[in-house]
This record gives C-alpha cells, sequence and structure tokens, in this order.
C-alpha cells in the first residue's frame, strides 16, 4: 500500500516539475516563436545561487526566493543580450542563438565554478518522511506537489486576472494588434523570459531538493523531458505543456515501478513509444494552441 | 488633421503602395477604395506604425512615420485592423479592457468599457463570453470598441463591412456616422464603393500602389471610373 501511494506520489511530483519546465518554454514559445534550449542553464542558475545561499548561511525562505529570481533575472538578460537583436530573425536562427546561450553559460559555470557537482544539504525537515496515519510518504514528493500546485494557480491568477497576464495571452493570438493597443511588445515580451525564469526556477528548486547536489549540466536533461512534454501537449499551449508535463512524468514513472526487472535499462524507450503513441492519435499535441504568430 | 505626403510601402521586392498623398480633414469621412492588393491595408498599416513608410506622414502637425504601433496609438490614432482580428480566446471584456489598459485607469477605464457596452448593447450580452464565438458582425463590433477604448481622435478603419450580412453592414455604416458627429475623424478602407462613397466627404482611389483619382464622395460616385469599375451591373 505504501509502496503504489509513494510511487502515485513521485509520478505526480516528477510530472509537476516536467509541467512546470514545459510551462517555461510554452510561454516564452507562444509569444516569440522561440523553442529557449538555454532554459535548462536557467535551472542551473537557480541551482547555484541556492548553493551559494546555502554555502553563505542565507535564512532558507530568503535563499529559495533568491534562487528563483536569480534564474528570473537570467532569462530577461538572455533575452536582453540575444535573443531581442534576433527578433527579427526566423525561427531557425533564433534556436541556433539559444544553443549558444546554452553553450556560453554551461562553459561559464564549469570553468566559473566547478565542472563537478557541488552539494546542496537540505534542510533535516525535507530529507525524511511525513506520517499520514499508517502511511510514510517522503517529504520531497509531497512538498514538490504543493509547490507546483501554489505555482499553477499564481499562474492562472496572473494570466487571468492583470493587465500584464492579459496582455501575454493576447500576444501569443496576435502580437500586432496588441501593440495597436499601446502596450509595449519588449515589455510583453520581457515579462514572458521573466516569468519562464522563475518557472524554470522554481523547477530547480525542486529538482535540486531531489538530488541534494548541482553541476553544469542539471538543466539538460529535464529540459529535454519538458521539450517532449511541450510537445506531446501541444507546443506553445500553456494548458497543452501542463497536461504534456503531467502525462510524461506519470508515464516515466509508472515504467520504472511496474516494468520487470529485466525491461528496466530500457525504460525510455517505452516512454517514447508512448509519446509517439500520443503524437500518430493526436499530431498537433494533447490542447493544441489556437495560433502561433510570430511577432 | 493627417497628411500624407509621398507615401511608399514595401514589403521585400513588392511596392504596395507608390508614391501616395492625401489628407483627412478633422471631423469628416475619408474613403480609401481600390482593388484587391491596391494598396489600401498598407496605407492604414504604415500610418498606425505597422509597416515601415517612406515619406512623410503629419499628424496634427506632428510627423508620425516611422514611430512604433505603440507610441502611435498614445498620440490619437486607432487602427481597426482588416480582419477584425479580435483575440479569440480572451473573452468580450478582456479585449475591451485590453484595449483601454494603457489609455485609462481604475474609474476611467470602466467608464469606457461602460461607454462602450451602452455603444454596443450586444457586447453586454456577451461580455463574458470568449470573443472567437461571436458572430462575424458581433467581432466587428467588438473590434471597432476595442479600437475606441483608447479615445482616438484618428480612427483608421479597414474593411469594417467585409463578410457581414447586409442588415450589418447598415449598421456599420450607420455607426460610421455616428462617430463622425461626435467629432472622430474616419479613414475608411472598403471594398463596398457605393455604400462608402455615400457617406465619405472626400475619397481616393488607388491602383496597383498608385494614387489615380481622388475627390469628393459625390464626384468620385459620378466618375467614369468608379462607375465602371465599381458600381457597374
Amino acid at each position: 500500500m505504501d509502496i503504489v501511494l509513494q510511487q502515485v506520489l513521485n509520478a505526480i511530483s516528477l510530472g509537476g516539475i516536467y509541467a512546470l519546465l514545459a510551462l517555461g518554454l510554452a510561454v516564452v514559445f507562444s509569444i516569440v516563436g522561440l523553442i529557449n534550449f538555454a532554459h535548462g542553464e536557467l535551472m542551473t542558475v537557480a541551482g547555484y545561487a541556492l548553493f551559494l545561499g546555502v554555502l553563505f548561511a542565507v535564512p532558507l525562505p530568503l535563499a529559495l526566493a533568491l534562487a528563483v529570481a536569480a534564474a528570473a533575472g537570467a532569462a530577461v538578460l538572455t533575452e536582453r543580450l540575444a535573443f531581442r537583436p534576433m527578433r527579427r530573425a526566423d525561427a531557425t536562427a533564433l534556436l541556433l542563438t539559444s544553443f549558444a546561450v546554452s553553450a556560453i553559460l554551461r562553459v561559464l559555470f564549469q570553468n566559473g565554478i566547478s565542472a563537478r557537482p557541488k552539494p546542496v544539504p537540505l534542510p533535516p525537515a525535507l530529507s525524511g518522511t511525513v506520517d499520514l496515519g499508517p502511511v510514510h510518504l517522503g517529504a520531497v514528493p509531497l512538498a514538490s506537489i504543493l509547490v507546483t500546485l501554489v505555482s499553477l494557480i499564481l499562474l492562472t491568477l496572473f494570466l487571468k486576472r492583470t493587465t500584464m497576464g492579459r496582455a501575454m495571452r493576447a500576444a501569443a493570438e496576435d502580437f500586432q494588434v496588441l501593440r495597436l493597443m499601446g502596450i509595449r511588445a519588449n515589455r510583453v515580451v520581457a515579462v514572458a523570459f521573466a516569468l519562464s525564469g522563475a518557472l524554470a526556477g522554481v523547477s530547480a528548486l525542486l529538482w535540486v531538493a531531489q538530488r541534494g547536489s548541482v553541476d553544469p549540466l542539471m538543466g539538460f536533461i529535464p529540459v529535454l523531458k519538458a521539450f517532449v512534454a511541450a510537445v506531446i501537449g501541444g507546443l506553445g499551449s500553456l494548458p497543452g505543456a501542463v497536461a504534456g508535463g503531467f502525462v510524461l512524468g506519470i508515464t516515466e514513472v509508472l515504467f520504472q515501478a511496474f516494468l520487470p526487472e529485466a525491461a528496466l535499462p530500457f525504460r525510455d524507450a517505452f516512454v517514447l513509444s508512448v509519446v509517439i503513441a500520443i503524437l500518430i492519435w493526436r499530431p498537433d499535441g494533447l490542447i493544441p494552441a489556437k495560433s502561433a504568430r510570430r511577432s | 488633421m493627417l497628411t500624407v505626403t509621398d507615401l511608399s510601402v514595401r514589403y521585400g521586392q513588392i511596392e504596395a503602395v507608390r508614391g501616395l498623398g492625401l489628407s483627412v480633414a478633422k471631423g469628416s469621412v475619408t474613403v480609401l477604395l481600390g482593388s484587391n492588393g491596391a494598396g489600401k491595408s498598407s496605407t492604414l498599416n504604415a500610418i498606425a506604425g505597422l509597416a515601415a513608410p517612406r515619406g512623410r506622414i503629419e499628424f496634427e502637425g506632428s510627423r508620425i512615420d516611422g514611430q512604433a504601433p505603440e507610441d502611435i496609438v498614445r498620440k490619437g490614432i486607432a487602427l481597426c485592423p482588416e480582419g477584425r482580428r479580435v483575440f479569440p480566446s480572451l473573452s468580450v471584456a478582456e479585449n475591451l479592457h485590453l484595449g483601454g489598459a494603457v489609455h485609462a485607469t481604475g474609474d476611467e477605464l470602466a467608464a469606457r468599457i461602460e461607454a462602450e457596452l451602452a455603444r454596443f448593447p450586444i457586447l453586454r450580452e456577451r461580455y463574458h463570453q470568449k470573443a472567437g464565438l461571436l458572430s462575424g458582425g458581433e467581432q466587428q463590433m467588438l473590434a471597432i470598441a476595442r479600437a475606441l477604448m483608447s479615445a482616438p481622435r484618428l480612427l483608421l478603419l479597414d474593411e469594417p463591412s467585409l463578410g457581414l450580412a447586409p442588415k450589418v453592414v447598415d449598421q456599420v455604416f450607420d455607426l460610421i456616422l455616428t462617430l463622425r458627429d461626435q467629432g472622430i475623424t474616419i479613414l475608411l478602407v472598403e471594398q463596398n464603393a457605393e455604400r462608402a462613397l455615400e457617406i465619405a466627404d472626400r475619397g481616393y482611389v488607388l491602383q496597383s500602389g498608385d494614387l489615380v483619382l481622388s475627390g469628393t464622395g459625390e464626384e468620385l460616385a459620378q466618375s467614369d471610373l468608379i462607375r465602371q469599375a465599381y458600381l457597374a451591373g
């Protein structure tokens, strides 16, 4: 009983991380048509910010907030320095720019900090289990699900209730007309990147909490997964990103838990078969985006 | 109020507008006529800042050519684009709100929305529905209301009657006259030459990017070119 429940929790918590990452990709893609492969490095920025915060004994809540802010700041900075000058370029040029940004940041981490993993010690409260009557559940997956839920609620409120949030939804449908309303394109794009960075930051915290360390390449695998999640959800669609993230995370954990021992090395092949099946069934993704006009 | 001198608009190799000159008098309805691809929309887009123009565009005595659309709308020019282009997954309320968001806040913004709902009662009924679910006529009303949210002194209307039922077309033309009577200057692009010239104070006819004819609405309605090209049959 414990084990099944624990696996379900793991599945939901991993799905939540993928969902947040895929959302970060989708927010930017829906507005500027960029698939930002430097998204993983934004996670890494948050990871190192947390590492430094813990190292200098900054109170944990502040260190967490600083880590998220660092990722958001880094996202805005990459937009300003790398992507804005390329705004009028085509999708391929934008994609290559994001590879370049990603490579530069990785080298900076490797040479500026260390190529080896740096430990990020967790507070004792997170390393134990939570006892709910007869069942004992891992604290990290529980906290992770809670954080994902709160993030999704905050994001929804932002997109539905604030002018900037509405402007971002409108920009995804028709950026030109939004500019005709007087809403500054540069500001919308900057906020999209900040939001995307913050989402990468939050996912980084959850990722680091599971692994207990940061390294220069830590963002690569999760963002690759998030990209798959964004595609099966429907590239550029925010609800799709969430759906795709959960589907992918849950599929991975279920195969991990229930495949026979001999088949376990091939887990990813099973997962990707499910991905292919989904894309054959729904080529535009689970919840396709309505339009992906470019600015 | 608006003076356009020697305006050219290029898209890559294609010159959509060549050396166009026109002027729009304050409080008038001015009509731009021409067939598809004549350069009418390109002209409006250049005035609103969506297309990069060569030449000179002056509004209320100061140059606006080359400025960003975000700045031009702040000067008092609103474009209601061709094909309505409402934000389909946003509600009517959200569309209107975005239309006015940078031009008014708080009570003033609420008052402007209320004024548009009074002008277009159908939008009040549909207030919380997604704009994409409205009928073509309702979407056109929403697009015009959204453009009016910035309280423009000059309203650029690009084919507002396109694809609408005759009864709704009547409403649109009545509305244009009402807006003019309320002091909003109108520059209208239309395919429906007959109806447009009925309400026009002045008209310009474009052909393949060149200005070929201009005059008062009445003069144009009587001209051979217009009678043959647009009104015949």
